[in-house]
């Protein structure tokens, strides 16, 4: 077995061994164990990606293999990562591995809970390590269907509309996608050759100008659904809001970037010249959704409400910084997905935190909480510094190689884009603030506030996880961004050539 | 004797029946006169078979076997129809076809 | 050639100061992380004093002083060519500056030892301070522009932090609230200029940027950018975010809500230090705005002088000595910022930026004891209203010595270092426009009398009734008290003509007393007017008061700037487009997802009575469908 493989046969196997347990707390047991595995194994990779390349390795896509698994179709399990996946594939082991923790309390069917969410993570990982289209595709359904039971059955508030809303919307995205894709494979032999779905094949192949113009659109959406694209993401806020804990983490963490990363592997990367063509269209669109994911964040008074509508703005700016279409803005796009990745899986898991002991999310019904517990009031702060932008800390190098990517583009157009979307960090700074100076800052609201307690144990590690993450992309981003820039090299040659065209 | 009758008379009168039992089918509310109206139209297609049979084919008796095939079968539906009748009936205390409307949306 | 690699370590203690105490800090006794912190202090200061002793005293030769960079490393590549490094730069100016944040912030240290005695939160406190420290320090070395950028957001969030460090008292969060999201827009400009000048230049490198015969200022001029010239763009937005750093009206409103903050706080950040870096920012760039793009310098003179005529009338009217003292330091920062507009380059001409840099200096010094002072006085009154204040001077003897030698300093009579600072200002513009010579001039009166009139208030004036004696802080707090009174005292002596100057060439100055007598009478005159009126109490300024009523009340509602931001935050930015966007996304955006699922489910309602249960109803369709099949399957036969 290939070293790629375990990244799903360790869930699959984590799965299998929560069947036999017999309570809780043997249950959260088994999942951190293999979540820490899985975590470990990312770590691994990460390093075992750049000792490889550092002995001069040049291929695009490394630790490579591919099993044939429908040969009349040609579709195979075909797996490979460059550098932009393995820096996903770590963004996942730590929101996994946090979210297990932040789910330490999970008592109403906890089993089933657990296997959900890490048939959930499978998804996730398979889709990021498979470069073969249908492959990718089937990981992204596993991705999104659990999602259904994981709102529907341990959601809160008016969880089934919320789970049915978010899987009905995402399935019409996949619905787009899956004809975009199959679109994708019936122009893939363009060049003579068999019907293809591996995308480094199809690559090479130039698909007719044509068919690019009807697909790059349904894939572009198909993914831009999950991305939260200005306006199909109303599912977001809803579905956020009514999940529990460790599924907003995981969906805001890293489910949502299978959008942006999609975008930008199939539809961006496959199809550059409809892309081109179309990219003044869906920069609108994001630039709006930059915009009034931050307007819309301001007005809300529910916490995961505010945050859903941040994630809108940000992942906005991912989707925002593909379209910008050169290398930098890439690098910016990636860095974005991993950096809020990060940061809004700690803005859930800290929301979460403060619900189990609040039982309210509304804002003005909190106060005064750095008071009585300081951890978790702190770690919100770096949260919202984080957001905000603040140097030191991962947004800052997200944002700021995203708007000198996008700032590139010498014509107007896209200049008071880019104007546009900088704008939007004061905005972040006024909600952000906002909600810092209401719910932390303040006179203690309610007597019966004095008796929370403060972190436990498993909550610090959950935050304490993705603070160090944080910082530390935050403090030393060179490596991460030279990672992603060297794997961006093909994906910008092949750009280069059709905008120079 | 018989051949003096012509075929299109037994026609006529399975045609009649038929139609007078999918009437029946559609108009009763009795499931009893409904499970009739279906006999009716089983015993109008027996005619034409025999019919048939006699007029275009003397020679051969495929015809009459599958009448006789029908006639045995619709004995056996007609005991399980009335089996379904008496549930029915013990379910709902009536055979009124209108109230057994369980298998909607 | 010395080698200045250690300087790496001026911002790197406070950092890992910040840390450990971070971490830390909780677990520790108070007063272990308060001399932790001050320890830490002092040796970057040692480091830092040792460092401007090499960079002025020990050069070889009598060359210009150089920009050495004393370490550089790749902190993030952008493009082939555009990479962003974080190092240390030692040239002049971050060589002053490093003395001035090392001072100022070693004194406060020391001296918050004993005002935060016994706070809630002694060692966060330290751990912001040190994080702030870590922030200016960077901010003042830093090698090329991103760089600054960087630190300019860290030294925001770090007053942010403090400002709100009490921060259970509602209006010291909103007021760290303002004061971020007010600079945090004026950055947005700095950004966008940072955008543009990187682009136009592919560098971010202040040796670049600012060489007199580099490329950027020789073939920069001529790039346009949405017609107008693309330098002079990026520089006035660059100004923009300085404005908003160093509170220029009309960005200037978070500036007086930021004294909430402890008063230590206001002395290092609100005074000396980070409202600075607006003034130090254009310095820094002064080249390149000379060279490039003169119609903004300008700009930054009226905006400095406008400024610094417009806080001092507020000044006059406030009751809240910190908040006099705040619109006070808007005013003395006018006056820096006028200095560089009305400079020219090079020797001589360069009068403006040596005195602008000279003014600096010494305001840092007497305003941090000015602040400190202030300190001390609210400590032992327990109020910042001038209102319960008075006759403090018996109680406060050596805080009463070391306050008037500040507000000598700052009302500019010799030989006070105010003085000499001030009169090279005035004498720069002077020789450069007539019409803002003489708003500085007046300013220097209402200087001299808004000081006047919170020294005789709070020393002199009636005795009100205190809860309890006031008595002289201890030590840690007088000592920084009394080596700033020292410092203001001497400091106007350096020889800054020498050392800080646009091009690193010294050159001659020599007192015009044309304009030097004229200041100085200003300033006696202010001081003899404040001295009439709040020396004894008199009815005098409450007629004065009665007769110019609009210009009082605007001036003490600090003409209305507030309430109209109010405005439009709250009426505008809020009512008026978040709240409609909310709508719309609920409303419509929402309303048409869930419409469509509307849609859907109302059709299939509709088809689902198909599904009747009657037996008898489909035995209909069943049939029609058969005959008209039947009848269709003829038609078509015989056709």
């Amino acid at each position: 077995m290939d070293f790629l493989t375990l990244f799903v046969v360790v869930p699959v196997l984590t799965i299998v061994g929560i069947i036999f347990t017999k309570d809780m707390k043997q249950t959260r047991m088994v999942s951190a164990i293999g979540m820490s595995i899985q975590l470990l194994l990312s770590v691994a990779l990460v390093f075992m990606y750049l000792a490889e390349r550092r002995a001069g390795n040049t291929s695009e896509m490394l630790f490579a293999h591919s099993y044939i698994w429908f040969e009349s179709l040609n579709i195979s399990y075909n797996i490979g990562v460059d550098g932009i996946s393995v820096a996903m594939i770590m963004l996942t082991g730590v929101v996994i591995f946090t979210g297990i923790f932040a789910s330490w309390t999970v008592e109403y069917l906890s089993r089933e809970f657990f296997i959900s969410l890490i048939f959930l993570s499978t998804g996730v990982f398979g889709f990021f390590i498979s470069i073969d289209l249908f492959t990718m595709f089937l990981f992204y359904e596993i991705a999104v269907i659990p999602m259904y039971l994981l709102i529907g059955i341990w959601g809160t508030g008016p969880k089934e509309y919320s789970a049915m809303k978010l899987t009905l919307m995402l399935m019409g995205g996949s619905a787009l996608l899956l004809v975009g894709l199959l679109g994708i494979y019936f122009n893939s032999n363009a060049g003579g050759g068999d019907l293809t779905f591996d995308i480094l094949e199809i690559a090479k192949v130039n698909i007719p100008i044509e068919a690019q113009r009807l697909f790059f659109p349904m894939t572009f959406i198909g993914f831009g659904v999950l991305g939260a694209l200005f306006p199909f993401h109303t599912w977001s806020p809803d579905g956020h809001a009514s999940a529990p804990t460790a599924v907003s983490m995981l969906h805001a963490g890293v489910l949502m970037k299978l959008g942006g990363y999609g975008a930008f592997r199939v539809a961006m990367f496959l199809m550059p010249e409809a892309a081109h063509e179309m990219a003044w269209f869906f920069l609108i669109l994001t630039g709006i959704s930059v915009v009034y994911g931050a307007f819309g964040a301001i007005f809300q008074k529910d916490l995961k409400y505010i945050n859903a509508y941040s994630s809108v703005s940000h992942c906005g700016l991912v989707l925002f910084a593909i379209l910008m279409m050169n290398q930098t803005a890439l690098n910016g796009a990636i860095l974005q997905m991993i950096s809020h990745g990060l940061m809004t899986a700690l803005f859930f898991a800290l929301i979460g935190m403060l619900y189990g002991r609040t039982h309210t999310r509304m804002i003005d019904q909190m106060g005064g909480l750095m008071k009585v517990m300081p951890v978790l009031s702190v770690s919100y702060v770096i949260a919202g510094l984080a957001s905000l932008g603040l140097p030191g800390l991962s947004g800052f190098v997200a944002e700021m190689t995203i708007f000198f990517g996008a700032f590139q583009h010498p014509d107007t157009f896209h200049r008071i884009l880019t104007i546009t979307a900088a704008a939007s960090i004061v905005i972040t700074a006024v909600y952000i603030l906002r909600v810092v100076g209401q719910i932390l800052y303040g006179p203690i609201k309610d007597e019966s506030y004095k008796k929370f307690d403060d972190a436990r144990w498993y909550e610090r590690l959950s935050t304490g996880a993705l603070i160090v993450a944080i910082a530390g992309i935050g403090l030393a981003p060179l490596w991460l961004s030279d990672m992603i820039n060297e794997s961006l090299n093909p994906i910008v040659d092949q750009l280069v050539q059709v905008i120079i065209k | 004797m018989l051949s003096q009758i012509p075929l299109s008379y037994f026609l006529v009168v399975s045609t009649l029946m038929f139609f007078i039992g999918i009437y029946g089918f559609l108009t009763r509310k009795n499931l009893i006169t409904i499970l009739m109206a279906i006999e009716l139209i089983l015993n109008s297609v027996n005619i034409n078979f025999v019919a048939f049979n006699r007029y275009l084919y003397p020679d051969q008796l495929q015809g009459h076997f599958f009448s006789l095939f029908i006639i045995a079968v619709a004995a056996a539906e007609a005991a399980v129809a009335i089996a379904i009748i008496i549930s029915v009936y013990r379910q709902y205390f009536n055979i009124d076809v209108e109230r057994v409307d369980t298998m909607k949306y | 050639m010395i080698d200045f690699g250690y300087t790496i370590w001026i911002p790197l203690i406070p950092f890992f100061m910040f840390l450990i105490l971070g971490l830390f800090g909780g677990k520790m006794k108070p007063m272990i992380s308060g001399y932790l912190g001050t320890l830490g202090l002092l040796v970057t200061t040692v480091l830092s004093f040792f460092a401007a002793y090499q960079y002025f005293f020990q050069r070889t030769g009598e060359e210009a002083f150089e920009k050495i960079i004393a370490s550089n490393t790749v902190w993030l590549n952008i493009t082939d060519k555009l990479h962003i490094d974080v190092g240390v730069m030692l040239d002049p100016i971050s060589v002053m500056m490093l003395i001035v944040v090392s001072t100022v912030s070693f004194m406060v240290h020391i001296y918050s030892l004993g005002y935060m005695k016994g706070d809630f939160g002694f060692s966060r406190f330290y751990s912001f301070l040190s994080l702030f420290s870590f922030s200016m320090y960077s901010l003042v070395v830093a090698t090329n522009l991103f760089q600054m950028y960087m630190c300019w957001e860290l030294v925001g969030v770090s007053s942010y932090l403090l400002i709100s460090f009490y921060y259970e008292k509602p209006s010291a969060v909103l007021a760290g609230k303002k004061a971020f999201i007010v600079t945090r827009f004026a950055d947005l400009g700095f950004l966008i200029g940072i955008l543009i000048l990187s682009y136009i230049s592919g560098t971010f490198d202040f040796e670049e940027l600012t060489n007199p015969e580099g490329a950027m200022i020789s073939q920069g001029t001529a790039l346009t950018f949405m017609g107008f010239s693309a330098i002079s763009v990026a520089l006035t937005l660059i100004f923009i975010g300085g404005a908003g750093k160093s509170a220029m009206f009309p960005l200037h409103i978070w500036l007086p809500d930021a004294m909430e903050g402890p008063t230590p706080v206001s002395a290092l950040i609100h005074a000396a230090t980070m409202v600075v870096a607006g003034v130090f920012l254009v310095a820094r760039l002064f080249p390149l705005y000379y060279l490039g793009a003169p119609d903004v310098l300008t700009i930054v003179a009226y905006v400095g002088g406008f400024t610094s005529l417009f806080a001092a009338i507020i000044a006059c009217t406030q009751l809240d000595i910190k908040r006099v003292l705040a619109f006070s330091t808007m005013s003395q920062i006018g006056y820096m910022m006028l200095a560089l507009g009305v400079s020219g380059y090079g020797d001589h001409d360069g009068l403006g930026f040596m005195a602008s840099m000279f003014h600096l200096f010494t305001h840092a010094m007497f305003k941090a004891l000015l602040f400190l002072g202030a300190g001390a006085i609210i400590h032992s009154v327990h109020s910042n209203m001038m209102t319960d204040m008075g006759g403090l001077r018996k109680y406060l003897p050596i805080t009463h010595i070391t306050f008037l030698i500040a507000c000598l300093t700052i009302a500019g009579i010799p030989p006070f270092s105010g003085f000499f600072s001030k009169d090279e200002i005035l004498v720069a513009a002077f020789h450069h426009d007539k019409v803002l010579f003489f708003i500085e001039w007046a300013v220097a009166g209402i200087t001299a009398f808004y000081m006047f009139r919170l020294y005789f208030v709070v020393f002199w004036g009636k005795e009100t009734h205190y809860h309890h004696t006031p008595h002289e802080s201890p030590l840690t707090m007088t000592i920084p008290l009394m080596i700033l009174a020292l410092a203001s005292i001497f400091s106007g002596f350096i020889p800054f003509n020498e050392l800080v100057t646009s091009d690193g060439h010294g050159f001659h100055i020599h007192t015009e007393w044309a304009i030097a007598i004229p200041s100085i009478l200003v300033g006696i005159v202010g001081i003899a007017v404040a001295w009439i009126f709040y020396k004894k109490e008199s009815g005098i300024p409450a007629k004065l008061a009665a007769s110019l009523k609009l210009l009082y009340v605007g001036s003490f509602n600090k003409f209305y700037i507030d309430e109209l931001y109010m405005f439009i935050t709250k009426k505008i930015i809020f009512n008026r487009i978040s709240a409609p966007i909310a709508w719309f996304d609920r409303h419509v955006v929402d309303a048409s997802m869930n419409g469509i699922a509307w849609v859907t489910n109302s059709i299939s309602d509709q088809i689902k009575e198909l599904q009747s249960g009657q037996l008898q109803k489909y035995g209909y369709v069943f049939i029609s469908g058969v005959i008209l099949l039947t009848f269709a399957f003829v038609y078509l036969w015989f056709n």
